[in-house]
């Protein structure tokens, strides 16, 4: 059972040349197929909606009414990639989303795991949380419009709220369930209370808040741009892709509204992208699944 | 090398556990006693949900007990005015499924006691926990994870985990349970070496009886729930024992003694079974 030397291969068949990081992604299957998919998806949509340009009223797919085609999607985004208007839009709803975001983590995250770890705080918190839950975010807007003073300070509430409940409800989940087994070896051991919440707890409740981070995400976005499209952008804030999809369609611009959609969806793909990203190098172990 | 086999004997006395969920009293344990001499290796056999893991979790100092008392060397654990046991090191428990931390790597596992206790730099414990597990033949993985390495290595490691905090009971819970009976037969010789090397007292519950008599200076076959001690058997075969100590004349006759009192205490645990549900 002694350690096995490692044999040199001098002799042997030598090892695969090093690929630039290029070639590695051009021999990237995975990439390839998600571009084809992509390119698939586009060509049947170019042709779904110029089918009744190409042959005429009477041979119109039914149920497919006025869809603009990615082509001239493509040229409506052309035309508005230079605007700064278009890029204030991205910006606002980037800064609404990370400060509704991060500040229900730094928030959601000690208060999750004080309702998991100490019952007192448990039993006077768990409550009122259980009956603010359920309230969907967006029944908060009108209040909120109201309380705060200004509206950007209420779209921040809102979306705050979005996350909170999710990260706070899956900290407690995953801290609750850590085996018992992780925690009576840590004591048998000799770890001290700090030691235990710090060296077991923590990282055993780090998957679950990543998983409340990635959910959390999704519904900061949902949030941000409902409350962006009912606020109709506000007086002072203004912008937001939401309100570039609402003020599109006020505009008659079925276009801009899909460029609006798209560009939402990227953003989100950016955001969920940074989280997995966050979450594998916070979490070495997890990599291996 | 220190006698290392005074320390570590372990007295059961009377011990009886009562768990009492919404006033349902279940009678785990009852009037349950042994010895353990210091640097014995003895085994706990019984039928399932007997109430062996209970006593574990009592010496441990997981559970509490009702009544009864456990001693370490002499000195009280558990009994009258003191309930339940401190955790401490020098009861080490190995756990049925493993119980690695998976965020650590293997070394950060092993390094862990040394770390919260304070004994040693972050380094020192390190420099030995890696030492500890190439000793244990795990030398070229003590920077993986627990996840990332076969079940039999992260539970040789988890013996080397508890080792490193220099336990004087060694308490394992059936942890080779789920390994295929070559696995098993690698680690029951690490187990065995690892004895020799540590003379390191182990209370070992187990299912198995050919392994129970093949690992152990004495079997403890214990009844039914409530679990009490039914009959011990003591091994005589000298060590190092080898897998040829299993088709001797002498193993078989223990066998068969053994094989005997777990036998009428199985038939009784199927009968108390049946009529649960009757």
């Amino acid at each position: 059972m002694t350690d096995i030397a490692q044999p040199s291969h001098t002799g042997a068949p030598a090892m695969p040349k090093k690929r630039s990081h290029l070639q590695n992604l051009a021999a990237n299957k995975s990439l390839w197929r998600g571009i084809t998919a992509i390119a698939v998806f586009l060509v049947i949509w170019e042709i779904g909606a110029r089918w009744d340009e190409w042959f005429g009223k009477e041979w119109m797919i039914p149920g497919i009414g006025l869809i603009p085609p990615p082509s001239d999607v493509f040229e409506a985004w052309l035309k508005v990639l230079p605007k700064p208007g278009y890029w204030n839009s991205w910006y606002q709803s980037l800064t609404r989303v990370l400060s509704g975001f991060l500040s229900a983590m730094i928030i959601g995250i000690p208060f999750g795991l004080a309702l998991a770890v100490n019952k007192y705080f448990r039993d006077i918190f768990f409550p009122p949380f259980e009956i603010l839950r359920p309230i969907p975010p967006l029944a908060w807007v009108p209040a909120s419009l109201i309380f705060w003073p200004t509206n950007e300070m209420s779209i921040a509430f809102v979306t705050f709220l979005g996350a909170f409940f999710t990260i706070v409800i899956n900290v407690v989940g995953g801290a609750r369930t850590i085996d018992v087994r992780y925690l009576r070896a840590a004591q048998s051991m000799g770890a001290s209370q700090w030691d235990l919440f710090s060296k077991i707890i923590l990282p055993g409740t780090l998957p679950s808040i990543f998983t409340g981070a990635a959910v959390g995400m999704g519904i900061t976005w949902e949030v941000v741009l409902a409350a962006e499209m009912i606020s109709g952008g506000g007086t002072q804030g203004g912008g937001g892709l939401g309100f570039f999809i609402w003020n599109s369609y006020m505009g008659g611009s079925l276009e801009q509204i899909v460029v609006g959609m798209i560009s939402i969806g990227i953003a989100g793909y950016l955001c969920s992208s940074a989280i997995r990203m966050l979450g594998d190098w916070f979490m070495p172990w997890r990599r291996l699944f | 090398m220190p006698n290392l086999n005074t320390r570590g004997a372990l007295s059961i006395r009377n011990v009886t556990k009562i768990y009492d969920p919404e006033g349902v009293n279940v009678m785990a344990v009852k009037d349950c006693s042994m010895e353990i001499a210091a640097g014995e290796v003895c085994m706990i056999v019984g039928p399932s949900g007997c109430g062996k893991t209970t006593l574990l979790n009592a010496i441990a100092g997981f559970h509490s007990i009702t009544s009864g008392e456990i001693l370490l060397d002499g000195e009280l654990l558990c009994g009258p005015g003191k309930p339940k046991a401190d955790q401490g090191a020098e009861r080490m428990v190995v756990f049925q499924h493993g119980a690695l931390f998976p965020w650590k790597t293997l070394a950060q596992n092993v390094a862990y006691g040394p770390r919260v206790q304070g004994r040693s730099s972050k380094a020192e414990a390190m420099e030995k926990a890696r030492d500890m597990l190439a000793e244990a033949g795990l030398g070229n993985v003590t920077e993986k994870y627990p996840g990332e390495v076969s079940s039999g290595m992260s539970r040789r490691a988890e013996i080397v985990r508890a080792l490193i905090n220099d336990p004087k009971v060694l308490l394992l819970d059936e942890p080779y349970r789920a390994m295929d009976a070559l696995t098993k037969s690698i680690m029951h010789e690490s187990l065995l070496e690892t004895y020799d090397r540590t003379k390191v007292t182990i209370f070992f519950i187990i299912h198995d009886l050919e392994e129970a008599i093949f690992l152990g200076d004495k079997v403890h076959i214990v009844t039914t729930r409530p679990c009490q001690l039914k009959k011990t058997v003591e091994v005589n075969i000298p060590r190092p024992r080898s897998y040829q100590t299993q088709s001797s004349e002498e193993f078989r006759h223990l066998m068969e003694e053994v094989n005997e009192a777990v036998h009428e205490e199985a038939i009784k645990a199927f009968q108390a079974g049946e009529r649960e549900l009757a």
